[in-house]
C-alpha cells in the first residue's frame, strides 16, 4: 500500500510544480495546435481525410516528446534525481508517478488536440479515442524510462527523439491502424500488448537507470 | 586458428554459390545473393540476441565484462544489419527494378532496428564512461530484443491496412545443392561474425589494458 502511497505522491509532486510553474503544459498546448494548422498546409488540396488521420499521430508523437524532453527537468536542475534515488521506496515507483503525470499532461493536450482536429480536418470516432488513450500509456510509459536515460546523458534533449521514434513506430501503427482500419479491435489489442509487455520491462528496469 | 577456418569457410561458400549450386530457374543469376542476404541477417539477429542476453548477465551479475561484450555484439549485429539492408536493396533492384520496397516485411524490420541500434550508439557515446552507463546501454539493449517481435507483428499489421491482399507464401523450395549450400553459407557467415566478434574484443580489451597502464604510469 506505500508504494502505491508514494507513487501518488510522486505524481502530486510532478501536477503541482506544474500548476505552480506553468511550464510544459502551455508549450505542449500550443505546439500540438500550431502542428495541426501547419498539416493543413503541408496536406495538397482533395488530400483524402485518411492522410489528415496519420498525420494527427505524427502531432500527438511530437507533442509527447516535447513535454517528454522535461520530464525530468525539475529533477535535474536541482538535483533532486539523487534525493529520490537515496529515497526508503522502491525506485520504480518513481518511474510510475512520473508516467503518471505525464500521462496526465498527454491527456489534458489530447483533451485540445482531438476536438480540434476534428474541428479542422476529420471527425473523431470511439476508436481512435480508444487507440489514444492506449497509446498513451506506451509513450508515457517508454518516453519516461528513454527521458531518464537522455538526461543522464550529455546530449540530453537531442537524443531523445533518436531513442524514442524507433520504439514509437509499433505505437503508431497501432493507432493509425485504429482509427483508418475495417477492424479496429486487432489494432487496439496490439496496442494493449504493446503497453503490457513494455510497461513491465519499463518498470523492471528502471532501477538499473537511475543506480549504479 | 578462428580466422583461418572462417576465411575457409566463405571461401568454400563462396565456390558452392557460383559454381555448384544450380541457377535458379526464374530468377536467374540474382538469386545467388540470397546465399548471403539470408545468412547474414539470421545473423545480426543472432548478435543482438547475444548482445542482450550480455546485457541481462551484466544487470543480474554486475560484471563489467559484460558491458564491453554486449556492446561489441551489438556493434557487429549492427554492421550485419547494414548488409543486410545493402544485399536486400540490390536483390529487390535485381529482382522487383526497385531499390526499396515496403512490402518486404523483414527489410522494413532490419530498416526500424537500424534506426533503433544506431540510437543505441549515440547514446552509448554520450554517457559518462562507468557502471551508469553500462546498465543504461544494457537496459536499452534488452529493449531491442524484445523490440524485434513487436516491431514483426506491428509491420505485419501495417502491410494489412496499406495492402489489403494477402501474401500467398511459398514455401523453402530448394533443390538438394541449393539447400546444402545455404547451409554452409550460413555456417561461414555465421563464423565470420564470430571471428569479428572475437577480434573487436580483443582490441577493445587492450585498448582499456594500455589505458589503465598509461594512467597508472602517469599517476
Amino acid at each position: 500500500m506505500s508504494y502505491l502511497a508514494d507513487v501518488v505522491t510522486l505524481t502530486r509532486k510532478d501536477l503541482l510544480l506544474e500548476l505552480r510553474a506553468r511550464d510544459t503544459l502551455p508549450a505542449m498546448l500550443l505546439f500540438v495546435v500550431s502542428t495541426l494548422v501547419v498539416f493543413r498546409f503541408a496536406l495538397p488540396e482533395g488530400a483524402d481525410e485518411l492522410a489528415a488521420q496519420g498525420l494527427l499521430w505524427v502531432a500527438l508523437v511530437f507533442t509527447a516528446l516535447l513535454g517528454l524532453a522535461r520530464a525530468w527537468a525539475p529533477e535535474r536542475e536541482s538535483g533532486a534525481l539523487e534525493g529520490l534515488v537515496l529515497a526508503p521506496t522502491d525506485r520504480s515507483a518513481i518511474w510510475l508517478g512520473k508516467s503518471a503525470a505525464v500521462f496526465v499532461f498527454l491527456a489534458a493536450v489530447e483533451l485540445v488536440a482531438l476536438p480540434a482536429f476534428a474541428a479542422f480536418f476529420a471527425p473523431v470516432d470511439l476508436s481512435t479515442v480508444a487507440g489514444v488513450l492506449l497509446a498513451n500509456i506506451g509513450i508515457c510509459a517508454i518516453g519516461t524510462l528513454l527521458a531518464a536515460m537522455a538526461a543522464a546523458s550529455r546530449t540530453r534533449e537531442l537524443i531523445l527523439p533518436l531513442l524514442f521514434l524507433p520504439l514509437a513506430i509499433p505505437l503508431v501503427v497501432g493507432g493509425v491502424g485504429a482509427s483508418v482500419s475495417e477492424e479496429p479491435e486487432r489494432f487496439l489489442a496490439f496496442l494493449g500488448l504493446y503497453d503490457a509487455v513494455f510497461a513491465i520491462l519499463c518498470w523492471a528496469s528502471f532501477e538499473y537507470v537511475v543506480s549504479e | 586458428m578462428l580466422a583461418a577456418l572462417a576465411a575457409m569457410l566463405v571461401g568454400s561458400s563462396l565456390v558452392l554459390v557460383f559454381f555448384v549450386a544450380p541457377e535458379d530457374a526464374d530468377q536467374g543469376l540474382s538469386q545467388k545473393i540470397f546465399y548471403f542476404h539470408v545468412p547474414i541477417a539470421l545473423t545480426a539477429y543472432a548478435c543482438f540476441g547475444w548482445g542482450a542476453h550480455k546485457a541481462l548477465l551484466l544487470l543480474w551479475r554486475k560484471d563489467e565484462r559484460y558491458d564491453l561484450e554486449s556492446f561489441v555484439a551489438i556493434h557487429q549485429g549492427t554492421i550485419f544489419g547494414a548488409l543486410t539492408l545493402a544485399t536486400g536493396s540490390i536483390w529487390a533492384k535485381a529482382s522487383w527494378g526497385h531499390w526499396w520496397l515496403w512490402s518486404e516485411n523483414q527489410l522494413v524490420l532490419f530498416l526500424v532496428l537500424f534506426l533503433f541500434y544506431s540510437a543505441y550508439f549515440m547514446l552509448r557515446f554520450s554517457l559518462e564512461e562507468g557502471p551508469r552507463r553500462a546498465n543504461i546501454s544494457a537496459v536499452y539493449a534488452l529493449f531491442g530484443i524484445v523490440l524485434v517481435p513487436v516491431s514483426f507483428l506491428a509491420i505485419r499489421l501495417a502491410e494489412n491496412v496499406i495492402h489489403p491482399t494477402v501474401f500467398t507464401r511459398e514455401g523453402p523450395q530448394m533443390s538438394g545443392t541449393m539447400f546444402f549450400t545455404f547451409c554452409v553459407a550460413w555456417i561461414a557467415i555465421t563464423s565470420l561474425a564470430y571471428t569479428l566478434y572475437r577480434l573487436e574484443l580483443l582490441g577493445k580489451r587492450l585498448d582499456s589494458n594500455l589505458r589503465e597502464l598509461r594512467e597508472a604510469l602517469s599517476s
